[in-house]
């Protein structure tokens, strides 16, 4: 009994040093304005591309072939092809842009503009700006619905998540969150919104529906003061059945029961830790951490962080090839 | 063994009776420590009062480097795990070293130095024999430590095992180098207090080197030259599968040592007890 147990461990953890399928995870330092490139198969970064000011929001095109970057200082969205990882175009955006996404065919790219109060809207098959879209102070956390009818924008200083419908480009709901929220993620059949409040330490549930908010989700970690609890990222499996959150200057990712929406474990990475990644089959996801100026990678199924690998200065938002 | 007994000391056995001797030793040993179930309570209770209270305290410390064999930040419990499986060798180590200052004034240590095997081999299969009780506990350790959340990667615990052998070798050879200078029972406070803390506190068991170095240089240098440093530096690489050369090299070294001088000191003609005025073993 206890042989077989010994030999199923053994394959097991054989099994887990199978290397999988080599993808490149993205990631933009905000201060040494670099994107780093990360191989999943070796876990080293394999390129450094030199970027604009001040590198923040960073994703792939739906069709996988560019990587947008929102330098903010430099007021741009810097296009990178990843055949020959170098700069080849911009997006023209408003004044500092930082988080933005597109719609579900990768034709419509929403930028929020930090020092603007707006968001911007670019075709990006012709890379040309259609308009802007009037929001709150500071916009920052950008989700797009699943059917593509809503877009979401939160406003850090207005304390709010701005329902926009995509036709008519108007605002139709605002719904109150706690301070700052910064991030906004959908659960992929639609069923609810989350939004991560940076100063008010909570991540609200809404009904994107009755635009209310459902639940809070808290996190207590012992021996942690409360300010230093700021959840900022949120990565949710396709499934919807699990989350991780990021803490910010907690150094953890709390990982959050999708349904019940209890934190279950908290697991222990790098310094200000701010966005994240998976990888398209979602065996991995990466986190940025930003003060310690390193990436780390976690098993999504055992939940364990494996390993973290050196990046360049503040990393802060990173992408994944699309499945 | 009594068929041996007719034979010169040294002379050729056949490897039959060195296995009966070893496993006589090795069993003694193993049954007087599962006779003494306090014993194995407290060898296990000393290591987890460290894990789940000393540990807890000191949470927040680690957490801001990256040192090998870890590839990630680990939480403090984590850290210390090994400091904490070689400290339970340590202890056992000069345990097993009080039961043979407690054997030689009971006079039990008479009946095992009769054997007419080399004394050499007989003070080997004690070590061996005190290595093995120590594996127990410290598999003990690991098993609670891992509802604990320390969990190193499954391969590691049996990667571990060799290292566990080696480092329970040198320390238990320490302990009987010790114990051949210790003529009563009531001196083992003094072990505790000049080997067993020292040894615990100046090494990297419960604080990474460097940040002893950016406390005292002149400390680094002791924790640095201290073999335990050594031994718990060999176990937390081997129980994530990698081996730590060096480590290695000075446990293994001192393991020799310790046990040449364990042998000598242990020899009635030439050893260091026959210089002691009480004991009556020589």
């Amino acid at each position: 009994m206890q042989r077989s147990y010994m030999i199923y461990v053994m394959a097991a953890s054989l099994a887990a040093t199978t290397p999988a399928a080599a993808f490149k995870a993205y990631v933009s330092n905000e201060k040494s304005n670099t994107v780093s490139v990360i191989d999943t198969d070796s876990w080293t970064v394999i390129k450094t591309i030199k970027v604009g000011q001040r590198p923040r929001g960073i994703e792939f095109t739906r069709d996988g072939k560019f990587v947008l970057v929102a330098v903010g200082d430099d007021d741009k969205i810097e296009v990178i092809d990843t055949a020959t990882q170098q700069v080849v175009d911009s997006l023209p955006s408003g004044p500092d842009p930082e988080l933005f996404t597109q719609d579900a065919a990768g034709n419509i790219l929403y930028v929020a503009n930090e020092n603007d109060n707006t968001v911007t809207v670019i075709d990006l098959q012709k890379r040309v700006r259609l308009g802007d879209i009037q929001v709150g102070v500071e916009p920052e956390g950008m989700a797009i619905s699943p059917d593509g009818k809503i877009l979401i924008n939160t406003s850090e200083t207005t304390n709010m998540a701005h329902f926009i419908d995509t036709a008519t480009r108007q605002i139709v709901a605002n719904v109150l969150v706690d301070s700052r929220p910064r991030f906004a993620e959908f659960k992929r059949d639609g069923s609810e919104l989350w939004v991560s409040s940076e100063i008010g330490g909570t991540v609200s549930v809404i009904d994107p529906v009755k635009h209310t908010v459902t639940g809070k989700i808290t996190f207590e970690i012992p021996g942690l003061r409360r300010e230093a609890i700021q959840p900022v990222g949120i990565g949710m499996t396709k499934d919807g059945k699990t989350a991780f959150i990021a803490l910010g200057p907690a150094n953890r990712i709390a990982v959050v029961d999708g349904a019940s929406h209890a934190v279950t474990k908290y697991l222990l990475v790098g310094q200000r830790v701010w966005h994240m990644a998976f990888t398209p089959e979602e065996k991995y996801l990466l986190v940025t951490n930003g003060v310690s100026n390193d990436v780390s990678v976690i098993d999504v199924a055992a939940q364990k962080v494996i390993k973290t690998i050196q990046v360049g200065e503040l990393p802060w938002g990173i992408t994944m090839a699309p499945p | 063994m009594s068929s041996t007994t007719s034979k010169p000391a040294g002379s050729g056995f056949s490897f039959g009776e060195y296995l009966t001797c070893l496993s006589g030793i090795v069993w003694r040993e193993a049954l007087r420590f599962l006779h003494q179930r306090e014993r194995f309570i407290s060898a296990l209770v000393r290591p987890l009062v460290w894990l789940f209270i000393f540990a807890a305290g000191f949470r927040q410390v680690l957490g801001i480097s990256i040192i090998p064999p870890y590839e990630t930040y680990i939480l403090y419990e984590v850290y210390i795990a090994p400091g904490l499986m070689a400290m339970i060798q340590l202890f056992n180590g000069m345990q097993s070293s009080l039961s043979m200052v407690y054997d030689r004034e009971m006079g039990n240590m008479r009946t095992l130095l009769v054997s007419p095997l080399p004394r050499g081999y007989l003070l080997f299969c004690k070590l061996l024999a005190g290595t093995a009780v120590s594996l127990l506990q410290v598999y003990a350790f690991l098993a609670i430590a891992w509802f604990w959340d320390i969990a190193p990667p499954p391969a590691g615990y049996l990667t571990v095992l060799p290292a566990l052998i080696l480092s329970g070798l040198m320390l238990g050879a320490l302990g009987m180098l010790i114990s051949s200078g210790i003529k009563q029972l009531e001196n083992f406070a003094g072990v505790m207090n000049f080997v067993i803390f020292p040894m615990f506190f100046a090494s990297s068991a419960l604080y990474p080197l460097w940040r002893v170095q950016e406390g005292s240089p002149l400390l680094y240098y002791v924790c640095l030259f201290n073999p335990f440093s050594h031994a718990v530096e060999l176990i937390r690489f081997a129980l994530y599968g990698q081996t730590n050369w060096i480590s290695l090299a000075v446990v293994g070294g001192c393991a020799g040592v310790f046990m040449i001088g364990a042998i000598y000191a242990y020899d009635p003609s030439r050893g260091l007890i026959r210089r002691g005025p009480a004991g009556g073993e020589t």
